[in-house]
């Protein structure tokens, strides 16, 4: 198979406005004969369902929680990135364009890239007209502040409950149109499974959560819209229900899954202090605008940290970056915390932990003032940890926090499946092995609100007179297969609980493929996978039956699919024998520990391709032509 | 790390139509660190490992934001402290305490399972008015509005309203009104929000009333629950928009 992006001709800042001039149109008679399926209600979903409603299209969205407003965009809390330029610091669309590629590690698509960024400002004036409530100054302006990797502030935000705003905000545009009737919203839906008719995307199999009943959905496109799988890890800043299945289950249909081992590893989070831990809790990276990374010198030193004297502390974002210095980007910070720590001069229990030191910016500002900037961040802290970030420094640790990896779209967010598309974190294409902060928001909206309405013809303009019933033999068979998968679950009937299975996988993806990855243990990796998956379905208990609110079942559905999921991430890992972004092979990095790429092999996305359930997948390789930019030595120094 | 003992009284439902009861569970050798739901994780994983059936509840993002938890904890909606159940940890209650847990109880909701409830009745309002009507498009550039700082922090105020529910499950009269004023708030401080003012109150008290909420009578409980401080407020500021959106229409005015 050959991997064609259909990225249009012509010089990068010409190629959107080119596309859409060139791009096949629906009419708007026309639009309301085509039906589209969106799963997910997250931003990307949420904020696609709205529009192409508000477009005339027939649309039936999906989300396997209680209501549309709860996916986990919702818990993003920093902010979103714009090229404005409203502080008129030298920020334009070519900035965005270029620090995003480079934060990427020369590892995205240019053309997406440059895409996003072009739209980045279009995103703002949208949610201002919603009454996104972002923060401003006293004199009415919008106000923005930095983030990592970045040299200017673009970032918008509304307090720290930014993903928030923006998700309640595509959540109310979602709301009007399922209120005039143009969207039939399903909560509590589960995606089980892809239909596909003459190897078309045309519909898909759900189990309503809380009745148990399976059923069939037939529509002329579907839209995945259904994040990341950073619970692979099974601890990671995702909410508990976040996962793979919608986009596994597709890959196991025919789209390929692009650069899986791409996943970010979040260098500001709470650290982890037991076994009975569920989740861990992100502390905004807007925090380090004003708190100082540092740990001891010495090794082993357990003092209190306001009894080390400023000379005896080691601030080593600040010594080895200068010139980003704690606003260093997330993969850098993040292994640079694993450094200190490995070498003993971690802080807390453990020794995982870093200090996040807020008393200078106290002293400088006031305590008023970062009690306004940050107060619900402290208060979340305290909260969970007993301590008062006021007083003493935050203790914060790198955790899984966002994956770049996902389905192989082209510049039309189409997958390798025929009317298969992917929008927001569930596609890889444009963050490149590292996510700079506050990206992420801006990548779901900027899909679902003007990318997906203006390339979604160039599908559908296809499709006319190809209309698909949920009478097809396809359907069927497609539903009878999900059935007895659930079935398999239920028949496992052994006493180990679903939890327990899982946490098991995430230590093991955790020590083999998380901030540092070799190939001898990559390869355990792998082994350790196919045992713990092979005893899951021996060993794994389900309590109840399938027809009634089973939470054991959807877990096991999920980890399930995550069980063969982290041998694909290892298999990616093993294969991409080079460091770049949040990839770190040990065996490939500069004599300073910084990430060794290799342009001369790997400038190219890996793309696997599923061959049966015991065949090694296929490799298909998208070479990454850059045009625009040189591929560069990334430095942040 | 120490560990705790509780003696847990947990509400157990097969569905809306069946009766429910309480189970008494001794929860021993908790974590002190952990929090409330991790501690009913914790039992659920020793009731699945005696063939027996966990305590369905709800939860997701475990930090506060989504609005998914929602339980009656000791007689508290979402529990002691502010934030939500997913907010509560071990170390507020004491070593050997009972603590009762049950669902929110509000007509409005139906049971769905044991702690579960079905609160589609809070999509439904928002879907009747909680929205400015702004197509995707054509938007003007968000600096042309100017916002005072004061102005767009009580709307942001508003705004972070969960959705979870504890509002109407606090007061005696299963009132949402701090959940539908935290929105009609939000949206008619803001310039954008005027066009569909007097409409949005007006029609989201009514799908308030028509799903079998009851009005505010002043009992404050909502505002003492509330995970995202919303402030009661909010409910006066409610009141006026609806007044203000009924005598116009009443009088046929036009704005």
């Amino acid at each position: 198979m050959i991997l064609d992006a259909k990225i249009p001709e012509g010089p990068i800042e010409k190629k959107w406005t080119s596309f859409k001039n060139n791009a096949k149109l629906i009419s708007p008679a026309n639009k309301r004969k085509f039906k589209v399926i969106v799963v997910g209600t997250g931003l990307a979903g949420s904020s696609a369902s709205a529009t192409l409603a508000e477009l005339g299209y027939e649309v039936e969205t999906f989300c396997f929680h209680d209501s549309p407003r709860r996916a986990h965009s919702i818990a993003a809390q920093g902010g979103i990135n714009a090229a404005k330029n409203y502080q008129n610091d030298g920020d334009s669309v070519w900035r965005l364009f270029y620090d995003t590629i480079k934060g990427g590690d020369f590892r995205a698509r240019e053309a997406n890239v440059y895409r996003l960024a072009e739209v980045s400002g279009t995103i703002i004036d949208q949610c201002v007209s919603q009454g996104v409530p972002f923060a401003r100054e006293y004199g009415g302006e919008l106000t923005n502040r930095s983030f990592g990797g970045a040299q200017v502030s673009r970032t918008f935000y509304a307090k720290g409950q930014t993903g928030q705003q923006l998700l309640l905000g595509a959540y109310s545009a979602l709301s009007a149109q399922i209120g005039l009737g143009r969207v039939k919203m399903h909560e509590n839906s589960e995606m089980l499974d892809l239909v596909l008719v003459d190897g078309h995307a045309k519909g898909i199999v759900t189990r309503d959560l809380v009745t148990g009943e399976i059923k069939t959905h037939a529509a002329d496109t579907v839209l995945l819209c259904t994040g990341g799988y950073s619970n692979v890890y099974y601890l990671s800043t995702n909410a508990r229900g976040s996962n793979v299945t919608a986009t596994w289950r597709a890959y196991k249909r025919g789209a390929a899954f692009a650069n899986p081992c791409y996943t970010q590893i979040h260098p500001t989070c709470i650290p982890v202090a037991g076994e009975y831990q569920s989740k861990l809790t992100l502390m905004s990276e807007s925090l380090r605008n004003d708190g100082r990374v540092w740990v001891p010198k010495a090794k082993g030193d357990t003092r209190n940290p306001r009894d080390i004297p400023e000379g005896e502390r080691d601030y080593y974002l600040e010594r080895k970056y200068p010139s980003y210095g704690n606003l260093a980007p997330r993969d850098i910070a993040s292994r640079s915390a694993k450094e200190v720590c490995d070498e003993g001069r971690g802080v807390g229990p453990g020794g995982l932990g870093v200090y996040l030191d807020f008393s200078a910016a106290i002293a400088r500002l006031g305590e008023k003032t970062i009690r306004e900037r940050y107060g619900n961040l402290f208060e979340m802290y305290g909260n969970i940890t007993g301590e008062n970030a006021y007083e003493r420094p935050m203790r914060i640790y790198p955790a899984v926090h966002y994956t770049m990896g996902g389905l192989w779209v082209d510049y039309n967010l189409m997958s390798t499946i025929p009317g298969l598309h992917v929008l927001g974190e569930a596609n890889f294409s444009d963050h490149g092995a590292n996510r700079l902060g506050a990206s992420a928001l801006m990548q779901g909206l900027s899909d679902g609100y003007f990318v997906i309405p203006n390339t979604l013809g160039e599908y559908l303009s296809t499709q006319f007179g190809k209309k698909v019933s949920t009478d097809m033999p396809e359907f069927k068979k497609t539903e009878t297969e999900a059935r007895a998968f659930v079935e398999k679950l239920l028949a496992v009937k052994g006493n180990v609980p679903v939890d327990e299975f899982h946490r098991q996988l995430g230590l093991i993806i955790w020590d083999e493929c998380g901030m540092a990855r070799s190939e001898a243990g990559l390869k355990k990796a792998i082994a350790d996978v196919r045992a713990l998956r092979e005893r899951f379905w021996k060993e794994v208990a389900i309590p109840g039956t399938g027809a009634e609110l089973n939470q054991s079942l959807e877990r096991a559905g999920r980890v399930a699919d995550f069980l063969e999921f982290g041998e694909l991430m290892c298999i990616d890992a093993l294969t991409r024998e080079e460091s770049c972004g949040g990839h770190f092979r040990v065996e490939h990095q500069t004599p300073e520990g910084e990430a060794l790429r290799h342009d001369d092999r790997f400038a190219e996305v890996y793309a696997w391709m599923f061959q049966g359930e015991e065949t090694a997948p296929e490799l298909v390789r998208e070479p990454l032509n850059y045009e625009a930019v040189h591929l560069a030595t990334r430095s942040y120094k | 790390m120490s560990t705790m003992n509780f003696h847990l009284r947990l509400w157990k439902q097969k569905s809306a139509a069946d009766k429910g009861e309480f189970i008494k569970i001794h929860a021993t050798e908790i974590p002190s660190e952990c929090s409330f739901l991790e501690m009913l994780d914790i039992v659920n994983n020793r009731l699945t490992r005696e063939g027996k059936e966990p305590v369905s509840f709800a939860s997701d993002c475990r930090e506060g934001i989504c609005g998914t938890c929602h339980m009656v904890i000791n007689g508290v909606p979402q529990g002691p402290g502010r934030g939500a159940a997913c907010q509560v940890y071990m170390r507020k209650f004491e070593n050997g305490q009972t603590i009762t847990v049950e669902p929110f109880r509000v007509g409005a909701f139906p049971i769905v399972k044991d702690l579960v409830v079905n609160r589609g009745a809070y999509d439904r309002i928002i879907r009747s008015g909680g929205f400015i009507s702004e197509h995707t498009g054509g938007a003007p550039d968000a600096s042309t509005s100017l916002i005072p700082k004061p102005v767009a922090d009580a709307a942001m105020d508003a705004a972070a309203c969960i959705g979870c529910g504890a509002c109407a499950a606090a007061c005696p009269n299963s009132s949402p009104m701090l959940f539908v004023g935290a929105k009609v708030t939000h949206l008619g401080l803001l310039p954008q929000g005027q066009a569909e003012r007097k409409s949005r109150a007006r029609n989201m008290v009514r799908t308030m009333q028509e799903e079998g909420f009851g009005n505010c009578s002043n009992y404050y409980a909502c505002e003492a629950v509330c995970p995202a401080n919303v402030p009661a407020s909010v409910i006066a500021m409610l009141n006026r928009e609806y007044i203000r959106g009924e005598v116009s229409q009443t009088v046929g005015a036009i704005d």
